[in-house]
């Protein structure tokens, strides 16, 4: 099955090659295809937590983020029961934090509203909670929005050059799981990183400070082509 | 206090994969972990002080106020409010002067909920510092409480509340051991250390062959082979191989490992010394919850015993190189992590998030090496088998389960305890037996497990059936099987979830709150089948068993007692919130001689 010294794998029938050790979704990307995530990032450990990179290995459940590919593999990505469960995932993050697109900075570049997108989704299916989640704007460098937060770990499995993390969950659970940041690390970010901080968040919960809407309607990562579209083909 | 925090922190040579021991010891020291200790522990341990507070925030037992000098722990249960939990608490309100989750002014006593803390056939029970309450009764409060405030010793307060203390080799404590034995393997007077000379005569593989033959599977719940296990990690081949002991019963309604631990440590630590010398493992650990902390220094005398017998140690019975030792890690308070991959991260003194699977545990499990996981239970089964072989052992059971369960009966009936049983017995053998005549339901294996209705009581616990880690809640036909149980337990799930997967932390809450949609008497038919459908979606989604369980006790009840649903929602025609557009039109079309245009879906 190996060709080239790499693997062999089909993604809903189409041929695709990986190398040895990379993951699933990793090796769909150089293949053209598309398997939406909202935790996966490039150059950190994978999460596994946002669960929306589902997929079917041999009809079992699997993230297709922690799952390295083996040679003959045979995934299925773009199906029905697949769609409906990562729409489903979509809906719960929307009721259960606090998403009024209008109003955020990153509305035309947020990951979760562009997925919103490109699974239609109209209204969700589940009743909106509201609930109260507060802001910590006491950072000199970063504003954070807990309203915003997917909880998708993006932000606290990247670390400083010291090898600190600003970012940690704190508690757990459904109801008193929150991202919190340590105010005196995010102080003393540079401006990169914090740009870097805000860029790697899916959403909106991680702001640089003194900078906002700066790219105009029309011109912003999603609004011509839907998600995904730029690893298609 | 930063010299003591300090001095904490050298004791564990300021390794930051003991930071859960160093919490443990600081919230025995000041009762919480105060905020200097965070950053104390964060400037010595090289880390953010967010690092800290994520695995402070983790566990149930580490509190950022003092929890007070006596901190009382009330199990809730939903069993404990069957034997009365509900005015035990009010007579501790009222007799301490406070509310649950509040302390007194003075800082001496606090009052906190807890969950499940495996005394289920001894409710109400509760946990005041590190001494166990159980079979509590508004009388015995009142003499607790009022012996706290003369600041006796906590543990000369146990012994004038008990009616008996049950005592062995230096372990004095008012839990009962509540043990009935219809079949015997692992109470079947093991003589200590005749199981680990015919090993150390054995080679591992004829060790790992044999546990294989033996058909001996995983009682913790999920059944996995245990001699495939440790094929597994043999073939792993690590510098260094883990084994360790999973101690952290936490299912709602099991106890036996307590009973076992309590009953049996040496036939324990014996099998574990088996284990180790067929994995060619160096360091063994029991993890046990905190809620068993009580039988931590119990459990240190008799591992030191072991040692001074050269059952444990180095040059184990006179074999060259044949070396291991065993250390008790103590949790903190996470259901979580009795899951393996979370309890090795809690190990670590991390959260305890279960890891993404592969590589599993057998691959790189504890720091990185393969690591063995076996259930308290399932280890102590080794040195029996080792004595009297595998086929003794199959002899025992049925085809495909080999060999005894213990199951940790509780709830509505004369005789709750812990039973060693053959597998294959049916539910209604079990109730007989127990003195459960009037039954509406079993929850089988807890509410990870199933809920069954009567029609499923000919049904036999073993793998191929009722597959179960041993955890039966019987619900008698008396209770308000949704309000009392499935709720409660719903509850337990949101709050003991991790919180890493999106499904089990956020669609579990919304599983609850259509839930009590439907209590509260403001559902409809509607919302019972959405509530099945929603719940179906953990099951395949999530990463571990918590997630892909946590809808179990809203489905299976969906399945099995409909009933109990359809009595609450409204009927009525306008409480349905969908309509039939067709019929809404119908009077206008017909006035206005036109057909109804309605795309079909």
């Amino acid at each position: 099955m190996k060709k080239d010294g790499k693997l062999y794998f089909e993604i809903d029938g189409k041929p695709c090659y990986a190398e040895e050790g990379q993951s699933i979704i990793d090796a769909a990307t150089e293949n053209g295809v598309f398997i939406p995530s909202l935790c996966h990032m490039e150059g950190v450990k994978p999460a596994g937590s946002c669960r929306i990179c589902n997929v079917k290995v041999d009809g079992r459940n699997m993230t297709a983020c922690t799952t390295p590919v083996e040679d003959g593999m045979i995934v299925e990505n773009d199906i029905p029961e697949l769609t409906e469960l990562r729409k489903a995932i979509v809906e719960t993050l929307f009721v259960s934090g606090n998403h009024h697109c209008p109003t955020c900075e990153k509305s035309g570049n947020c990951e979760l509203q562009a997925l919103a997108y490109r699974f239609q989704m109209l209204v969700p299916r589940f009743p909106y909670k509201f609930p109260e989640k507060g802001v910590n704007p006491r950072s000199d460098q970063i504003y954070h929005d807990r309203n915003r937060c997917i909880l998708c770990k993006r932000c606290i499995r990247t670390v400083t050059k010291d090898g600190k993390h600003v970012f940690a969950y704190h508690g757990r659970g459904g109801e008193d799981l929150h991202v919190a940041i340590d105010e005196e690390l995010a102080s003393r970010l540079t401006d990169e990183e914090a740009l870097e901080a805000m860029e790697n968040c899916p959403v909106g919960a991680i702001l640089k400070k003194e900078r906002g809407f700066e790219v105009p309607i029309g011109e912003r990562k999603y609004d011509h082509q839907p998600i995904g579209s730029e690893i298609e083909n | 206090m930063k010299g003591k925090i300090s001095s904490i922190i050298n004791k564990y040579n300021q390794d930051r994969g003991r930071l859960l021991d160093m919490l443990l010891d600081i919230q025995n020291e000041f009762s919480c972990i105060p905020h200097e200790a965070v950053g104390v522990l964060a400037e010595e341990l090289d880390i953010s002080e967010v690092n800290v507070e994520e695995t402070v925030s983790f566990y149930h037992f580490f509190t950022r106020e003092p929890a007070g000098k006596y901190a009382v722990y009330l199990n809730n249960s939903p069993v404990s409010f069957i034997y009365g939990r509900a005015e035990v608490a009010e007579t501790f309100e009222k007799e301490v002067g406070v509310s649950f989750n509040e302390v007194t002014e003075d800082g001496l006593i606090g009052l906190w909920e807890t969950a499940d803390i495996g005394m289920n056939d001894q409710e109400p029970a509760a946990i005041i510092n590190d001494t166990l309450f159980t079979e509590l009764t508004r009388a015995k409060v009142k003499k607790i409480v009022r012996a706290m405030k003369e600041g006796k010793e906590i543990k000369e307060i146990a012994e004038d509340v008990a009616e008996a203390m049950y005592n062995r080799d230096g372990l004095r404590t008012m839990v009962k051991n509540n043990l009935h034995t219809k079949a015997t393997v692992l109470f079947s007077e093991v003589e200590l250390g005749k199981a680990l000379k015919k090993a150390v005569g054995l080679s591992p593989e004829e060790i790992v062959e044999e546990i294989k033959d033996s058909n001996l599977r995983g009682r913790g719940g999920a059944g996995f082979p245990t001699g495939l296990k440790w094929d597994f990690c043999r073939r792993s081949k690590g510098e260094r191989v883990f084994l360790i002991c999973n101690a952290d019963e936490g299912e709602p309604g099991t106890f036996k490992d307590r009973v076992i631990m309590t009953q049996l440590p040496e036939q324990l630590f014996e099998s574990m010394a088996i284990a180790a010398h067929a994995l060619e493992a160096q360091e063994g650990f029991v993890y046990l919850r905190y809620e068993y902390s009580y039988m931590k220094d119990y459990l240190e005398g008799v591992l030191q015993k072991m040692r001074d017998d050269n059952l444990l140690g180095k040059n184990i019975l006179g074999k060259e190189g044949f070396d291991f030792d065993i250390r008790i890690q103590l949790g903190a308070g996470s259901y979580v992590c009795g899951a393996e991959s979370a309890l090795i991260e809690s190990m670590e003194g991390k959260r305890g998030e279960p890891r993404n699977r592969p590589p599993f545990p057998v691959q790189r499990g504890y720091q990185d090496y393969p690591t063995v996981v076996n259930n308290v239970e399932t280890l102590a089964k080794v040195a029996p088998i080792m004595i009297r072989g595998a086929e003794w052992f199959k002899s025992i059971g049925t085809k495909e389960s080999a060999g005894t369960k213990l199951l940790s009966i509780s709830g509505d009936c004369q005789e709750p305890g812990v039973y060693e049983m053959e597998w294959g017995m049916t539910i209604r053998e079990m109730l007989e037996m127990v003195g459960a005549p009037d039954t509406q339901a079993v929850i089988v294996g807890g509410p990870s497990g199933v809920c069954i209705d009567p029609t499923h009581f000919g049904r036999s616990v073993a793998f191929e059936d009722l597959a179960t880690g041993g955890s039966m809640i019987l619900v008698g036909e008396q209770r308000d099987l949704l309000e009392e149980f499935i709720l409660p337990f719903t509850n337990f799930f949101i709050e003991e979830s991790c919180g890493s997967c999106t499904p089990c932390r956020d669609l579990t809450v919304i599983l609850r709150d259509k839930l009590l949609k439907i209590l509260n008497g403001n559902g409809s038919q509607k919302d019972i089948d959405e509530l099945y459908e929603w719940g179906q979606m953990g099951k395949d989604a999530n990463r571990c068993g918590l997630g892909q369980t946590s809808a179990n006790p809203i489905l299976t009840t969906i399945e099995n007692f409909r009933n109990l649903y359809e009595e609450r929602v409204q009927t009525d025609e306008d409480y349905v919130s969908t309509f039939d557009f067709e019929k809404a039109v119908a009077d206008s079309c017909e006035a206005v001689g036109r057909v109804p245009n309605i795309p079909s879906h």
